[in-house]
């Protein structure tokens, strides 16, 4: 049976989706940020884009259960239908994104023979064959899913000031303060 | 109850402004940060796309030094490195090395006459699976000093199809607002050009931080010299050379033995430049041989494993760690992006497996 619904998010999520929105829309940037560059900021985000994408992935390890097994509040009643599936498929997608994204990235680094250095001294095992046609592949979704996620996160901004600001509905509060 | 309707009085029209400026706002920052909007910069593609206009686009190939030879061998460590660098690297053994030899510039089928600038690319990983990369020529110095000048001298320096050289305006239009060409230029006047890939000495061009057991970081550059006397070739007559003729007497140096290299680390005085590659020190500074390199094996390019690999000279084990200069930093993310769009080339299978390569 699935848990009742409750007003708000538990503390546990609602402190992973902040703590994580800014990682994650930091590591957009600094991922745009270091494709743009050949100076010394390439060096500087790259050290940062990959502990960031591991620290990410391991945070979304921990959400992804606390979400499936605790009790969320549901959308508002008189919420449109598609409204509403928009909002499952999104955060589903949203879900599925911070967790292959770092996947992806970590993948395409061993793809690429390179090791996955973290910090100095500190270099995760490769998780894909060194391959240059994988490789390939691997970096070419990494881009583009950047794009994808980026937007996706627009909406669902876009969409929780709707609830926060139009419709009222204690939507956004339910993710902000709790207190419904 | 008073909050909520103190927030109501936010009439839609409002609201829904505040919302699309909202993701206006984001949008342009990441515009921002992703150098589409505000000032330019120049980009690792930016670097591949110089390298094009300079060499044409070969697909599959590098962008820079595309004309290659995988080789591998065993680096000797002697264990006086160890004094420098906590890098494993340096504990007396033997580890294995594989690497390229190649020629400067994007085409793949340059003429070793006309391309007389030679590198050695190396990769040596000791068993607890630290690596070191590193790719060197075998001129001290290098011609520019940052990433937007050698974008401008790839621009200036574009072979005219017709005559085979480039614009001798654009060309002088570059030195005369780069004089730290020149130093480049005289050194390559100055200094012989081997024959072939095994009798040359091959240096780090940058700077680079060693860091010891201790703690103790120094600033040094390294060098790979031969024991095989070098023979030069005749400066006067190199257009008339067969194109592959460096390259064959390597793969025939090869076949009668291993060819073999002492690498020698050289330390910093205080107040060397550490962040200048067009920059050399002066001579008289303290000199370590940390070991011998031994090259055994060739392979052409396409057969060989060096194609997958990038020779980033970022990618170091610890003890190791790249000095200040930003042509560093450059150097790594043109790799990458040369990496990144041979490797598209191939997988969209236009590299052609039976193309007569090096």
């Amino acid at each position: 049976m699935p848990p009742a619904a409750t007003p708000a998010f538990h503390p546990v999520l609602r402190m992973l989706h902040w703590s994580m929105a800014a990682l994650i829309v930091s590591m957009l940037f600094i991922g745009v940020g270091m494709v743009s560059t050949a100076g010394p900021a390439y060096s500087w985000l790259l050290s940062l884009h990959r502990p960031l994408g591991v620290a990410i992935l391991a945070l979304a390890l921990v959400r992804l259960p606390v979400r499936v097994w605790s009790s969320t509040p549901a959308l508002p009643a008189n919420l449109p239908r598609w409204q509403a599936r928009a909002a499952r498929g999104s955060h589903l997608l949203l879900y599925a994104g911070m967790i292959v994204m770092p996947l992806i990235g970590w993948a395409m680094v061993s793809a690429a023979g390179k090791p996955v250095k973290l910090a100095e001294g500190i270099v995760l095992p490769a998780i894909a064959p060194h391959d240059l046609t994988l490789y390939a592949m691997l970096r070419e979704a990494h881009g583009i899913l950047a794009y994808a996620l980026f937007a996706l996160i627009l909406a669902h901004l876009a969409a929780a000031l709707m609830h926060g600001l139009v419709r009222r509905d204690g939507v956004l509060r339910s993710m902000l303060t709790g207190n419904a | 109850m008073t909050h909520r309707r103190a927030r109501s009085a936010l009439p839609p029209w409002a609201a829904y402004g505040l919302i699309a400026a909202i993701v206006l706002v984001l949008l342009a920052l990441f515009a921002f940060a992703g150098g589409w909007i505000g000032p330019s910069r120049v980009s690792g593609a930016a670097v591949s796309d110089a390298l094009e206009y300079n060499a044409g686009r070969h697909a599959g190939y590098r962008r820079a030094h595309a004309k290659g030879l995988c080789i591998s061998g065993t680096f000797e460590a002697n264990g006086n490195g160890t004094a420098l660098s906590r890098a494993s690297i340096f504990k007396p053994g033997r580890y294995p090395v594989e690497g390229r030899f190649s020629i400067a510039g994007g085409n793949p089928l340059a003429s070793d006459g006309r391309n007389v600038f030679h590198s050695m690319a190396l990769i040596l990983r000791t068993p607890d699976g630290q690596q070191w990369r590193t790719g060197m020529d075998h001129a001290e110095i290098f011609p520019v000093a940052d990433v937007a000048a050698f974008v401008g001298l790839q621009r200036a320096s574009r072979p005219d199809p017709a005559t085979g050289k480039p614009d001798p305006d654009a060309m002088q239009a570059f030195l005369a607002s780069h004089p730290e060409v020149r130093s480049f230029q005289q050194y390559m006047k100055a200094h012989p050009l081997p024959d072939a890939f095994t009798d040359g000495p091959y240096y780090s061009i940058n700077a680079f931080r060693f860091t010891n057991a201790q703690g103790v970081t120094r600033f040094v550059r390294w060098a790979m010299l031969p024991e095989d006397p070098l023979v030069a070739l005749d400066k006067r007559t190199l257009g008339g050379l067969p194109r592959d003729a460096v390259f064959d007497r390597t793969l025939k140096r090869l076949a009668n033995g291993p060819a073999r290299w002492h690498l020698i680390v050289t330390i910093a005085d205080p107040g060397d430049i550490t962040d200048k590659a067009t920059v050399a020190w002066p001579a008289g500074r303290r000199t370590v041989d940390v070991g011998t390199l031994i090259i055994d094996k060739a392979l052409p390019a396409a057969s060989g494993g060096c194609r997958d690999e990038v020779f980033d000279p970022t990618i170091l084990p610890p003890g190791i760690a790249p000095s200040d200069d930003p042509l560093l930093t450059a150097r790594s993310a043109a790799y990458s992006n040369s990496f990144t769009r041979r490797a598209s080339e191939s997988a969209r299978s236009i590299l052609s497996v039976s193309a007569k390569e090096f």
